[in-house]
């Protein structure tokens, strides 16, 4: 056995650990590189990017208004099968005959978050919000009617 | 005054004196033991729960974490928490298991490492039993612990048990040789077995600067192998959780679960206790020949913090090990020990009978 | 009756372990049927289908935009690599050339994938070989990538980004920045993983001449990505049929000869710095235009077959439909670098130890979901 090779093999071996733990050691010493969160505590202070898929909502304005028209393209686009639309006949003041949506069922627990019903909406009715707490305790809670109780079309969006 | 936190040896020679003028030589003897015995028990969970929580804290540390941070002020009282989980899980029995080794193995685990604090001096006069033959005794209890990881892999019909406790008696055959050198080298040095004439022998300086070159090695080495031989840092071969989903221990549940766990820090910490002792002085604070000023300074701090501070060093560093490397494969793990640490080792206790012999040491 | 069942799987010379479906190494439900003889793997059977989920079936059944969501599901680390496929399929059948805009995009995010997975593999495979910390790091500077992702797609892990004809939406505007800074904050961490893991005794000792697996069986077995190019097997899509930009863009096949577990580990290494390279070329030169291009409301492709290379993370992944014409395919294949990669473990790992089993199917980088699809 070559010596010179053991030895100088046992001093390689122990310079390459020690530049490990040159970097495991740096962190310790280190505190504030800490990466990790206090989840629950930090809740008021948490900010989650805008586009964060998680979940669809169909935002209203003040007047509860929605732009859903009843079309059914989301429930048709839907891979699936997470939304379903239930509308019914609306008779307007000059007695013409309009569908309007009654409920607009998503159900959370079946969606993949795959955003087609968003885009194919035709009039950009649903949209995705941030919000991430989805645990409930009973399956039912995870179906969803996303228009609001007594909300309407709003003025001016064509079905 | 007879409570004296720079040295006990009054204070335990006081309880003695109290012990046998009241009592009959035997009783006072029964209950010397059990006081001593639950001291060290009470002991042994504290020391045991609170390396728990270090290893986590410095562990998360080391990966950027926080770690522990939700029972108690930073988490504090998370093993206690974990603990009382474990104490309320089911034990599981297998079937087709030895059922009486099974049960047993945890045992004999905790035992072999609780056998083994019995040596270690504490601080000034704060031993158990100051035995002429201390660290050879450390070295043959501290072995008994692979019976019962080999029991415990055996008896629980599970192939990964059984590889992960034939892993263990292999490696812990093999390291027990480092480990005893290494010491050997340092009791060549100090001419004696005994760790109050170890520690003693310290006292105008620790053996580590004393021996140097000689003594430097036998710490590494020591470092090495005994970290091997409590199964932690890269020698975790006998539970390697990515391999054998978690070795020896995979079918204990519950409190026998606890027990190897436990035994498992314990071991580091006496480990880590001896290693304070032989190499860098045990309780005796630092100090240098000659400076008197500074050495009165040093002794200002009482002899436990020494201790502790030392030990607690010297598991960081073991904890340290663990949390960078990578396992070692079994042969490697050999090839480690019988082609580098063992020749290394055998040169380097003639080097040190050889200082010794013509006094370079300091 | 125990007995006899373990006579018949346990011979004299060898005894047979189960390594999964659940194991810690196998990340996911994949198991392998280990005989071993003390600690040398004898043969290792693979039984995968765990998380069948007929995939491919139910693919036949939707419309192609919405294939691609399924894509996600198979192969997770490179999920977007998978929509960009069947993207590229679709795209090809009609014959639609994207805007220049949308090959940026996606080749940068691409690029971003791989590296993000190529850190999961590096994280997983530290923790596989005992080294726990490597984990933690190699999610920290993963979390980088996601919440690029995040801000720009909204997904994290699964991106859901393309559709045929480009993209869901536009990039963020911080886009471009926030790949910059991810970039120059890398090129500090990266040689950091080479001083715990990669130049690492034990780590190399671990590595070096574990696995072998020569150029020839390479290529019969049909390792693809940097499994394959660890072994010299030069099959980089992304230089032998460019898509995207690749074509375009300066950058290094990373190949190495040694065929053993050290020669994958160092091409995914090489790797990352190769897609920071090709990122950097691209990320200041978005041109401007459209994200996407209209496309018709349903979308149907010509009667034919249709085939489409790409480069995921793992390999070679390509989606192959036959089209009846209609709005849903008549058949659709994916041919998942995984599976073809898992076929060569047995050939790799004869006479290894345990140990090395668990190194080897680490350094193949299985991703289960894609396999089982
Ligand atoms: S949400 Fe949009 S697509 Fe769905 S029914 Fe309403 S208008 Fe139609
Ligand atoms: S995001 Fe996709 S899966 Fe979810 S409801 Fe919309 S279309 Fe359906």
């Amino acid at each position: 056995m070559n010596i010179i090779g053991y030895i100088t093999d046992i001093f390689k071996g122990v310079i390459s650990l020690l530049k490990g733990m040159k970097v495991t050691g740096s962190y310790f010493f280190r505190p504030w590189t800490v990466v990790t969160q206090k989840y629950p505590e930090n809740r008021k202070k948490l900010e989650m990017y805008e586009r964060m898929k998680g979940e669809i909502v169909m935002p209203h304005n003040a007047k509860n208004e929605h732009k859903c028209t009843g079309c059914g393209i989301c429930e048709l686009n839907c891979p699936n099968g997470s939304i379903e639309i239930i509308t019914f006949q609306l008779v307007s003041e000059d007695g013409k005959k309009k569908r309007a949506i009654d409920k607009h069922i998503y159900r959370i627990g079946m969606c993949t978050f795959c955003g087609l019903c968003v885009k194919t909406c035709p009039s950009k009715a649903l949209s995705f919000a941030p919000n991430f707490e989805h645990a409930v305790f009973s399956r039912e809670r995870l179906t969803k009617i996303l228009n609001k109780e007594g909300s309407v079309l709003e003025k001016g969006v064509e079905g | 005054m007879i409570f004296n936190i720079y040295d006990f040896t009054s204070f335990t020679q006081w309880i003695d004196n109290l012990l046998y003028s009241n009592l009959s030589p035997f009783w006072a003897l029964i209950v010397e033991m059990t006081l001593i015995g639950l001291v060290f028990l009470l002991g042994y969970a504290l020391v045991g729960l609170f390396l728990v929580y270090l290893e986590r804290k410095v562990c998360a540390l080391m990966q950027n974490r926080i770690g522990p941070n939700r029972v108690g002020p930073f988490g504090l009282f998370q093993t206690i928490a974990d603990l009382i989980k474990l104490l309320l899980k089911e034990l599981i029995s297998i079937k087709h298991s030895d059922k009486l080794l099974f049960n047993i193995a945890p045992f004999i685990v905790i035992i072999a490492s609780f056998l083994c604090i019995a040596a270690i001096p504490f601080a000034k006069g704060l031993h158990a039993m100051d035995f002429n033959i201390g660290v050879f005794y450390v070295m043959a209890v501290s072995s008994m612990g692979v019976v019962g990881i080999l029991i415990a892999g055996w008896s629980s019909n599970n192939k990964y048990s059984l590889i992960g406790a034939m892993r263990s008696g292999a490696q812990i055959v093999s390291y027990e040789l480092s480990v005893g050198l290494s010491l050997i080298t340092m009791v060549v040095l100090a001419g004696s077995m005994q760790f109050s004439t170890i520690v003693e022998a310290q006292s105008d300086g620790w053996f580590i600067f004393k021996g140097h070159i000689s003594s430097v090695i036998a710490f590494v080495i020591f470092m090495i192998a005994s970290t091997a031989e409590t199964n932690r840092g890269p020698f975790d071969l006998a539970e390697a959780e990515s391999e054998l989903t978690a070795g020896f221990h995979t079918e204990y549940s519950g409190i026998k679960f606890a027990f190897f766990f436990l035994a498992e820090y314990m071991n580091m910490f006496i480990v880590a206790a001896i290693a304070a002792t032989v190499f860098w002085g045990g309780w005796m604070p630092l100090h240098i020949g000659g400076l008197e000023g500074f050495n009165n300074a040093m002794d200002f701090i009482p002899p436990f913090i020494w201790f502790f501070g030392k030990t607690f060093v010297i598991i960081f560093l073991m904890m340290w090990f663990k949390w960078t490397f990578p396992r070692l494969r079994i042969d490697q793990l050999l090839t480690l020990e019988w082609k580098y640490l063992l020749p290394i080792n055998l040169i380097n206790v003639l080097i040190m009978a050889f200082l010794v012999l013509m006094g370079w040491h300091f | 009756m125990v007995e006899e069942i373990q006579k018949t799987i346990d011979t004299e010379e060898e005894y047979t372990i189960n390594m999964g479906p659940q194991h810690p190494s196998t990340h996911g439900v994949l198991r392998f049927v280990v005989s071993l003889k003390g600690e040398l793997v004898k043969n290792v059977q693979p039984h995968c289908g765990y998380i069948h989920r007929g995939i491919e079936k139910m693919c036949e059944k939707i419309t192609y935009p919405q294939i691609i969501h399924l894509t996600d599901r198979m192969d997770y680390l490179s999920a977007h690599i998978n929509n960009a496929a069947v993207c590229l399929t679709v795209e090809n059948a009609l014959e639609i050339e994207m805007p220049e805009r949308v090959k940026y995009i996606r080749t940068i995010i691409e690029e971003l994938s791989r590296i993000a997975s190529h850190q999961l593999w590096w994280c997983a495979f530290g923790m596989d070989l005992g080294g726990l910390t490597c984990f933690f790091y190699g999610l920290r500077d993963r979390e980088k990538i996601l919440d690029i992702f995040e801000e720009s797609t909204g997904g994290r892990l699964i991106q859901s980004y393309n559709c045929p004809g480009g993209l869901m939406n536009d990039i963020h505007p911080n886009f471009q920045q926030k790949v910059k800074d991810f970039i120059k904050y890398f090129r500090k961490v990266l040689p950091e993983y080479d001083q715990l893991l990669t130049g690492n005794v034990i780590f190399q000792e671990r590595a070096k001449k574990v696995g072998y697996i020569s150029k020839e069986e390479a290529i019969n077995f049909g390792l693809t990505g940097p499994s394959g190019r660890g072994s010299g097997f030069a099959c980089d899509v992304r230089k032998r049929a460019p898509y995207h930009m690749y074509g375009k863009v300066d950058f290094k096949e990373v190949l190495y000869t040694e065929g053993d577990t050290l020669a994958r580990y160092k091409v995914r290494i090489d790797e990352m710095w190769e897609s920071m390279k090709i990122i950097e070329q691209l990320i200041d030169n978005i041109p401007a235009g459209d994200y996407a291009v209209k496309m018709k409301p349903i979308i149907k492709l010509p009667e034919g077959e249709y085939f489409q290379r790409v480069e995921s993370a793992r390999g070679e992944f390509d989606v192959f439909i036959i089209s009846d014409g209609n709005k849903n395919p008549y058949r659709i294949k994916f041919r998942s670098p995984n599976l073809v990669n898992l076929t060569a473990i047995n050939a790799m790992s004869k006479d290894h130890k345990i140990a090395d089993l668990v190194a080897i199917s680490g350094s193949l980088d299985l991703v289960i979901p894609c396999m089982d699809r």
